[in-house]
């Protein structure tokens, strides 16, 4: 589904990401950790296109086609999702009017009909109960005046909504309660198939414990230094990343 | 109102520069045979002088009054110097070198729709105007295909049962001369400011509504219903009274783009409400702004006042600019009855190289007088958007209450947005209250907006619409999606 091949990416001439490597296959659940500023959402922001970053090197294949080379609208109407680190508030669009037209922007893309307002209202409400956000919260404006934890689970509603082929969630467990943490893990449980992805990037073992990984990656310094199964993030969360960082300097 | 949200639809991409060629060439193609002719006998040479005004009162065949009326506005005139600009850069105008009086202008009409350029056709459908209303606009006959002859009569008819009088300026100075002269000039007296004198002394033509006591009207009252009301030229001038316990929702402009020859508009409007009444007065301005690079375009200078005359009874302006080179306008509320209510909301557009300046202003003379101001900035490009208000409380306005919202929102760094609140209040039991913010559109927020599938085009849009939401709200349902659309066509191209 993902490919990426030495992936190198700069902001203002600083070069943040030095050489990614990484493979995602449908059906899978991949988990990046690794300390703050080390690049996790800088690979967020590039592979969904925001043209902060510059590219300088390498290539991203998504199902087939070059990633690099699409807009970034393109690339989400393709299935590509994003949960931000930090959502965005849009004061004065509703959820309602938002979603819908991202939806039929979707729709528009693959060739499909709009969906009626009746069959919209209806999958809004079923999408909802998914992942148990308050209706209160849908019909306000896009994240405005939202609390941390309910900006995270907006984002996770969204990609109920959009049904994405891969889904990158930018430490969306950060910022969540208790009860909140596992309906948002339940969520993306419920909604993972054999054809679909999802990159959960996480400085913590908790999210691990509701949403299993196949593999996870310790991103260090632009580089994944380290890929091995679910155990590698206990081991992680024992021994901090000390360890890591010494075997990666020798 | 989800229902207006929802008819939101994508629009592809036509600059806006080649909508104005289309309509150039468009309304450029005057019948060729015959016009000449007509030019000759019904157009005074330029230049303006008393001999030039008796000329237009006397080819209008007004009565006595009105060329009085006309003559002490050019004597106060001449006494008059151009106001202060403030934020705006205006040419000189050189008013000798117009003309002030020429026949209303035929477009050429054309047997269908199918005669009609399909890039104009495209840039209507993209407005969502109605198809009889694009046939008025393009010049079609419009009696061969469906009968809006006869869907005018009918409404002439409801309004004429109900005792309202909705005709054109001259035809009322003619019928209804002791109405006229009982108002006209009365909320804008003919020395009130430079171009409403000037407006005063040559107006050509305008609307007259008529409101009888107790009446409620029945419908929207637009002045797309007088076709004749389209080519009023550069000087219109308006004129709605309405009598005690009487409604009405006056709808003036148009969505669709407006090219016009004169560069210099100068309209007047003045509305009088009686005790109880209230008048909604909606406008949608969207005159040639000019190239991207800033030449050519309308200076838009309107006065445009009302006056709650009776107690308890309450105006309301909704106005969404978008057009113009330069635009000078500030629609106002004399509160003078007791009770009365005083509203504005607006939504003001500039891009490329415009120029606006534009407020309103609430002047409280009665007990217990309301007023509200939402006004709702939007600068993109190079342009120059500025807000100035005053809101005036008299000694006599016990318990005056006045709230003022005033938001900019800025696309790129290029242009600017100010900010001009003017309070003048001579009575200590005053409420006023004045909350100003200006924000941009984030390169963040039309990031995620992207990441969700939206183009940027439609992310503007999306945001822009949904800042001015609270104005677009107050126009009537259809004008109120049209005005939608409008406003994200003349943002294409103007981010990203
Ligand atoms: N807009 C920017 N301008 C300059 N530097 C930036 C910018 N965005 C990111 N960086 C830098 O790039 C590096 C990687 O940042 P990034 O946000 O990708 O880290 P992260 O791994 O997601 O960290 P965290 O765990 O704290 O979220 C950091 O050093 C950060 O300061
Ligand atoms: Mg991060």
């Amino acid at each position: 589904m993902l490919k990426i091949k030495d992936l190198h990416a700069k902001i203002d001439g600083k070069e943040i990401l030095r050489g990614i490597n990484l493979e995602v296959k449908a059906g899978e659940i991949h988990a990046i950790m690794g300390p703050n500023g080390s690049g996790k959402s800088t690979l967020a922001a590039v592979l969904t296109g925001n043209e902060a970053f510059e590219v300088n090197e390498g290539e991203v294949e998504f199902n087939g086609e070059d990633l690099l080379d699409m807009a970034p609208e393109d690339r989400a109407r393709e299935g590509l999702f994003l949960s931000f680190q930090y959502p965005v508030e849009i004061p004065g669009v509703s959820m309602t009017n938002f979603m819908r037209t991202a939806l039929n922007e979707q729709k528009k893309h693959k060739g499909e009909e709009p969906l009626s307002a009746s069959d919209f209202l209806k999958l809004m409400r079923d999408r909802k109960k998914l992942v148990d956000i308050d209706s209160d919260l849908t019909n306000r404006s896009v994240n405005e005046g939202f609390s941390g934890g309910e900006k995270k689970k907006n984002e996770i509603f969204q990609m109920a909504m959009l049904d994405p082929k891969l889904a990158i969630l930018d430490e969306t467990d950060s910022g969540l309660d208790i009860d909140a943490l596992r309906i948002v893990a339940n969520g993306v449980n419920k909604l993972k198939r054999s054809d679909n992805a999802t990159i959960l990037i996480t400085h913590y073992q908790r999210l691990l414990d509701y949403i299993e990984p196949d593999y996870v990656h310790v991103l260090y310094k632009g580089r994944i230094v380290k890929s091995a199964g679910k155990e590698l993030a206990r081991e992680l969360e024992e021994k901090g990343y000390d360890w890591i960082k010494k075997e990666f300097e020798e | 109102m989800p229902e207006i949200r929802f008819k939101q639809t994508i629009l592809e991409c036509i600059m806006a520069t080649e909508q104005d060629k289309l309509l150039e060439e468009v309304t450029n193609r005057e019948y060729q045979y015959g016009f000449h002719t007509d030019i000759e006998m019904d157009m005074l040479p330029k230049g303006l002088d008393e001999e030039v005004i008796k000329e237009i009162s006397r080819r209008k065949k007004e009565p006595e009054f009105m060329l009085e009326f006309r003559l002490e506005a050019y004597r106060n005139w001449l006494k008059m110097e151009s106001p202060d600009w403030a934020h705006l850069k205006i040419p000189p105008i050189d008013f000798q070198d117009m003309i002030y009086y020429a026949a209303p202008k035929k477009k050429p009409q054309l047997e269908s729709m199918d005669e009609v350029d399909p890039e104009l056709r495209a840039t209507f459908d993209k407005l969502g105007i109605p198809l009889d209303e694009q046939k008025v606009l393009a010049g079609v006959a419009v009696d061969a295909i469906i009968d809006s002859v006869s869907v005018k009569t009918t409404f002439r008819e409801t309004l004429a049962e109900k005792g309202i009088i909705f005709c054109s300026i001259s035809e009322a100075i003619q019928e209804y001369p002791d109405l006229v002269k009982k108002h006209l000039g009365s909320v804008v007296p003919p020395g009130d400011n430079f171009f409403a004198a000037l407006n005063s002394a040559v107006f050509s033509d305008g609307s007259f509504v008529f409101i009888p006591k107790g009446v409620r009207c029945p419908m929207e009252l637009s002045s797309y219903f007088r076709i004749n009301a389209m080519n009023t030229g550069q000087f219109e001038r308006t004129l709605i009274v309405a009598e005690d316990d009487s409604y009405v929702s006056y709808l003036e402009g148009c969505t669709a783009p407006m090219r016009d020859e004169n560069q210099l508009h100068a309209a007047v409007v003045e509305i009088v409400a009686l005790d109880r009444a209230e008048v909604k007065y909606s406008t949608v301005q969207n005159w040639y702004p000019g190239d991207k690079n800033g030449k050519g375009g309308i200076f838009n200078f309107v006065t445009k006042r009302g006056i709650c005359k009776g107690d308890y009874s309450k105006i309301s302006w909704t106005q969404v600019e978008t057009g113009s080179a330069i635009t000078w306008k500030y629609p106002s509320c004399v509160l003078m009855g007791d009770h009365t209510v005083g509203e504005f909301y607006s939504v003001a557009l500039t891009n490329n190289y415009q120029q606006a300046d534009t407020g309103t202003k609430m002047i409280h003379l009665g007990k217990n007088t309301r007023s509200l101001i939402v006004s709702k900035g939007i600068s993109a490009g190079f342009s120059q958007n500025s807000y100035r208000g005053l809101v005036k409380v008299s000694k006599r306005a016990e318990n005056a209450r006045n709230f003022s919202q005033c938001d900019s929102l800025l696309l790129g760094d290029k242009c600017g947005a100010h900010t001009f609140p003017y309070l003048e209040i001579n009575n200590n039991s005053a409420k006023v209250e004045h909350e100003a913010t200006t924000s941009k559109i984030g390169e963040d927020q039309i990031f995620y907006c992207n990441q969700r599938g939206i183009d940027t085009e439609n992310a503007v849009g999306l945001i822009v619409n949904g800042y001015v939401k609270e104005v677009i709200n107050q126009l009537p349902m259809e004008f109120a999606v049209e005005a939608q659309k409008l406003l994200q066509i003349s943002l294409e191209g103007s981010v990203g």
